[in-house]
């Protein structure tokens, strides 16, 4: 049987019949063509999936659409506001935190969830947050640089 | 990949939960971080009917103190138990076990209930219940009952929790001046579960070791407490050797079973490095 659902995302709410087996990342991705989020793993190791929800990262490939019910869920789409690059992403861009780009959404709401946590990370406290999320072109330590670059411009800011 | 088809339930308390639990019995399964779940549902390895959410049960997230006891609602996540005063304060080596799980994603989502009623050989917090002498709360219709950790992990993915019940609080004596515990495990460098860890607690008196609990998980289908390293150390003074010599007899009367990661022999050999590790740890802490 299919559930209802209403989900704010970005901002915007979407009310949708889900089928229960359905995972968050699909409905992300498939039923809202919301596709910056990624699919890498699927079995919860990769964080290519990674998303907020209700203001705490999770592994979208590891929830069901059902259960989003009334959640609060930002994405990759919603890191920019006003065609103003978030820190996090004129971190990336800055610093060359990416190659193929494959790990990068789910990197960049790491490095939110990183930055909420503690404004102001040390190198080991970044690399100790970054653990679930995998970079197959093993640029790490450029993520690592980006992160400790949004870290100060949202000091600054 | 998609699980096979199920229903979806959403409980909204421990009563309306144990009453789906009732109605639609064993084709039914208990949804709660989904981080054991969804990837079995994913793989089909399970395949229930209908699954009853306990995420929505505000009740079952609590973590409060009472009469000397850490208690901790079968839903608390990972992360909420690492970033917790009332842990922190009581039962700190607990609060740092959590904060050891997985990574940040997997704690915002997987539950301490979820970890134990699963019991996965490789978990951390089972030898963390059996060393610090906790409680399980079991509930079904006709009431609750309390399960001392020793009665709990059964088997591979085996418990005592029966049909029908639910694992609703866990119970941490907290540590008393003189008592210390810590847990140290050996984390698979990809997931970060446990190869070996190793959970202890002691109490010193008088600069001997007394009331010794040490227990393992990793080695076996189970984790469990080592009676052969607890009695080496009690009555023993609270020293670098008679820790070693007690951590060198880790595991010495159990199977031990290797796999592609790591094999018998290393395992053994990781389980008295943990051990000596834990215990030290312990000790300094109780000595505090
Ligand atoms: C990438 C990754 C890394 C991980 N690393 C670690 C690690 O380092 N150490 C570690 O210990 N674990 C690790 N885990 C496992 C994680 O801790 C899981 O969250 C945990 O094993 C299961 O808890 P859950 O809340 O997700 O339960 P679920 O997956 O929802 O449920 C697991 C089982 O328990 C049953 N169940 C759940 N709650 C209850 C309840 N209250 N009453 C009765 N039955 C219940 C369910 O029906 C199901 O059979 C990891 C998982 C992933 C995906
Ligand atoms: S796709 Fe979700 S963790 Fe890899
Ligand atoms: S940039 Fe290619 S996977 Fe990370």
């Amino acid at each position: 049987m299919n559930v209802p659902i209403t989900v704010t995302i970005n901002g915007t709410a979407y009310t949708r019949d889900v089928e229960p087996r359905q995972l968050l990342v699909h409905f992300l991705r498939e039923t809202l063509n919301l596709t910056g989020t990624h699919i890498g793993c699927d079995t919860s190791s990769c964080g290519a999936c990674t998303i907020m929800l209700n203001g705490q990262t999770v592994k979208s490939c590891t929830l069901l659409a059902a259960q989003a019910d009334g959640a609060e869920i930002m994405t990759v789409e919603g890191l920019a506001t006003d065609g103003k690059l978030h820190p996090i992403q004129e971190g990336f861009w800055q610093e060359h935190g990416l190659q193929c780009g494959f790990c990068t959404p789910g990197m960049m709401m790491a490095g939110v969830q990183i930055l909420k946590n503690n404004p102001n990370p040390t190198e080991e406290e970044i690399r100790h947050g970054l653990e679930g999320n995998f970079c197959r072109c093993t640029g790490y330590h450029n993520i690592v640089k980006s992160i400790q670059y949004a870290a100060k411009k949202s000091a600054a800011m | 990949m998609l699980p096979a088809s199920f229903d979806y339930h959403r409980a909204t308390s421990v009563a309306d939960a144990l009453g789906m639990l009732g109605s639609l019995g064993d084709e039914a399964k208990i949804l709660a971080g989904g981080h054991s779940l969804i990837p079995a549902l994913k793989l089909r390895l399970s395949k229930p009917a209908h699954l009853i959410d306990l995420n929505a049960i505000p009740e079952l997230r609590s973590i409060t103190r009472q009469n000397g006891h850490i208690v901790v609602g079968a839903m608390a996540t990972h992360t909420a138990v690492q970033t917790s005063d009332i842990v922190r304060s009581a039962v700190p080596f607990i609060a740092d076990l959590a904060g050891s799980i997985g990574d940040a994603s997997v704690r915002n989502r997987g539950t301490i209930g979820g970890v134990i009623a699963h019991a996965d050989p490789r978990a951390d917090y089972p030898a963390a219940l059996l060393a610090a002498d906790a409680t399980v709360v079991l509930t079904s219709k006709s009431g609750s009952r309390n399960v001392k950790a020793d009665d709990f992990f059964v088997d591979m993915f085996t418990t005592a929790l029966a049909e029908g019940e639910l694992v609703t609080e866990i119970h941490f004596p907290a540590l008393a001046k003189g008592t210390g515990a810590s847990y140290q495990k050996f984390s698979h460098p990809a997931s970060r579960y446990a190869i070996v860890g190793c959970a202890a607690r002691v109490t010193v008196e008088g600069g001997v070791c007394k009331n010794v609990r040490v227990a393992f998980t990793g080695l076996t289908e189970k984790a469990f407490r080592d009676n052969g390293v607890e009695s080496a150390l009690e009555g023993k003074p609270a020293n670098e050797a008679t820790i070693q010599a007690a951590a060198l007899l880790a595991a010495k009367s159990i199977e031990v079973t290797g796999d592609s990661f790591a094999d018998e022999a290393y395992r053994r050999h990781i389980a008295t490095v943990q051990a000596r590790k834990a215990l030290l740890a312990a000790v300094a802490a109780a000595t505090k």
